[in-house]
């Protein structure tokens, strides 16, 4: 009713009012954009000296070379095999305690409830100091598995928080029903548990691998001489950032957006046909 | 598991009340089982390693003659003394991110839950693309806009906007980068994300008809949103603000990239102390204090946020 008399009354000024929070929240997204777009436009540009940040001229150099710098590519392998490993181990474990918290009632729940929660409260800088002291006091030599073994600890909080949701939303009586029908534990499981509580445990490993591959601050103490992708985006922020860093970042967004984009499509394409 | 004696069994659990299910036998070490291996890992990972954070931090010595515990509680005072102007700008640093995000990210939260229709899914997706992207890339893109030969620079300066923001003692001359601007702008861009999806999750779980309901009350729009929309949202006011304040507290890596010496916060402090000047105990002192100060601030935010805020 009060929508209808404001339009009736539409002035230039009203319009703007009524808008004001879409307009509001496209410049905000414009804000969060805005470095994508640098990164896609930059990764076209033909750099004079060393470093990237003028626009010079138009060249598609680095997209046809992509691993023509030095230690790039290698890097980058490095990232996404510590990403999946890091993935595969935080995944396991964080799903099975997930499993624990919402399906047990045992003592001592609130203090494991604490422990997952205090690693995504802690500022990253402290959890990473403070492995480095663990590493330095052993002796470990720094490197691949003192990263990976970082990666997983962080990561782990994530999955369980992602595949909780999940398990809590689930009806535990579709169990109850399949063991009716004489199903195993088992069978149960994998046939029932594990298909409705997938969409929780790939969320959790999504984010595992994003957290794992884009982490910066964890891997910078823990990490002694390996240079991971991060790291070296890092070393290169003082030495010159080369035109291929952006090609791989955009590729990165391309692929992210893809990849979600053809979820949502088989996603839909389900629904329908089960309709 | 089911040949397990009574004697090894744990005590019987609190009485169940007589409508509930019995406990299935077989399940009773299950969970200790599921729990096992990550509990360890994060005991082992996580809650180990403070112990020697908090151990080395009260150390004395040298790299070259080793470090012993002496318990030189006189690390924290001079790490304090020396690094306060650090931790003052972190905090200052930090919270003006935070309120910047709360601002710029409550419309667009909004705009997702309430206005974007059809185009809902598309924005999220542009929302969370970048996650993928690395931020390193994406803060060292901010260099190549903040430019000083750059439009923003330049349309900044001819609006005068740089006169007024350098006397408030944010920029520096016509420069954005390397001043405590530049800082703010990139710490506010890079946890912007984590503050504008907390909101959309309590922002879409209300009911549209509330809405519907103020209207028919004759209320306007605004007093709609101050008296219905927010307080109802105030669970993603308040986990997004804990979600951007506590990453960007302890970042280093903006303060790096964007600023300059003069906009140093404690992160780079600890960063600099633990890997290129290798005095471990001042540095794990410092860690400490700054982990010790956002326990306490988030404590008595969320206290104060649950309590008096929430009405």
């Amino acid at each position: 009713m009060d929508t209808r008399r404001s339009r009736k009354s539409g002035t230039s000024v009203t319009w703007l009012k009524r808008r004001l929070v879409v307009i509001a929240g496209l410049l905000t997204l414009g804000y969060l954009l805005l470095p994508n777009v640098v990164v896609t436009v930059f990764s076209f540009n033909q750099p004079k000296g060393r470093f990237n940040y003028e626009w010079q001229e138009l060249s598609t150099a680095a997209w046809t070379d992509p691993c023509g710098v030095a230690d790039l590519c290698g890097s980058l392998a490095l990232s996404l095999q510590l990403a999946a490993w890091a993935t595969l181990g935080a995944t396991v474990l964080g799903t099975m305690i997930a499993f624990a918290l919402v399906r047990y009632r045992f003592r001592a729940r609130g203090a494991v409830n604490s422990l997952i929660f205090l690693p995504m409260a802690m500022p990253e800088v402290v959890m990473a100091a403070s492995l480095l002291t663990l590493f330095l006091n052993l002796g470990a030599q720094l490197g691949f598995w003192t990263i990976l073994i970082a990666h997983i600890m962080f990561c782990l909080s994530f999955v369980v928080v992602a595949v909780k949701a999940r398990v809590m939303s689930m009806d535990p009586k579709l169990e109850e029903a399949a063991r009716d029908l004489y199903a195993g534990p088992v069978q149960t499981f994998a046939r029932v548990t594990l298909p409705i509580a997938a969409p929780g445990i790939a969320a959790g490993a999504l984010l595992a691998f994003a957290l794992s591959f884009d982490d910066f601050i964890i891997t910078n103490f823990n990490a002694g001489s390996t240079v991971t992708f991060p790291m070296f985006v890092w070393g290169s922020a003082q030495r010159g950032t080369p035109v291929q860093i952006n090609v791989i970042g955009t590729a990165m967004f391309l692929v992210a957006v893809l990849f979600v984009v053809a979820g949502m499509v088989i996603g839909n394409r389900r629904k329908k046909q089960k309709a | 598991m089911s040949t397990l004696t009574e004697a090894e069994a744990p005590p019987p659990l609190a009485p169940v009340p007589t409508t509930a299910k019995p406990p299935r036998k077989r399940g009773r070490w299950t969970p200790y089982l599921l729990l096992a291996p990550g509990l360890v890992w994060l005991l082992v990972f996580f809650a180990m390693p403070m112990v020697y954070q908090a151990s080395t931090s009260v150390q004395t010595g040298s790299l070259e003659e080793g470090y012993q515990v002496t318990w030189h509680f006189a690390t924290y005072w001079d790490a304090l003394s020396e690094y306060y102007p650090q931790f003052l700008r972190s905090v200052l640093y930090a919270g003006s991110a935070t309120v910047l995000c709360l601002l710029l990210g409550y419309p667009l939260a909004y705009l997702i839950a309430f206005r974007a229709g059809r185009w809902r899914t598309l924005i999220l997706i542009l929302v969370i693309a970048p996650f993928f992207t690395s931020f390193l890339i994406r803060t060292l893109a901010w260099k190549t806009i903040l430019s000083d030969s750059g439009p923003v620079v330049g349309a900044l300066d001819a609006l005068h906007v740089l006169d007024v923001t350098s006397w408030l003692g944010l920029t520096a001359g016509d420069r954005v980068l390397a001043t405590p601007l530049a800082v703010v702008c990139g710490l506010t861009y890079n946890f912007l994300p984590f503050m504008i999806l907390p909101l959309y999750t309590s922002l879409e779980r209300i009911d549209g008809r509330l809405h519907e309901a103020a209207g028919d009350l004759y209320a306007k729009p605004f007093t709609t949103f101050r008296k219905v929309t927010f307080p109802l949202s105030m669970p993603g006011v308040v986990s997004g603000t804990l979600l951007t304040f506590i990453p960007a507290s302890g970042d280093y890596v903006n303060a790096e990239l964007l600023g300059s010496t003069n906009t140093q916060m404690i992160g780079n402090v600890i960063q600099s102390q633990f890997l290129r000047i290798l005095d471990y105990p001042t540095a794990a002192a410092l860690s400490f204090i700054l982990m010790a100060a956002i326990l306490l601030m988030v404590t008595v935010y969320i206290r104060r946020s649950g309590t008096e805020e929430l009405v």
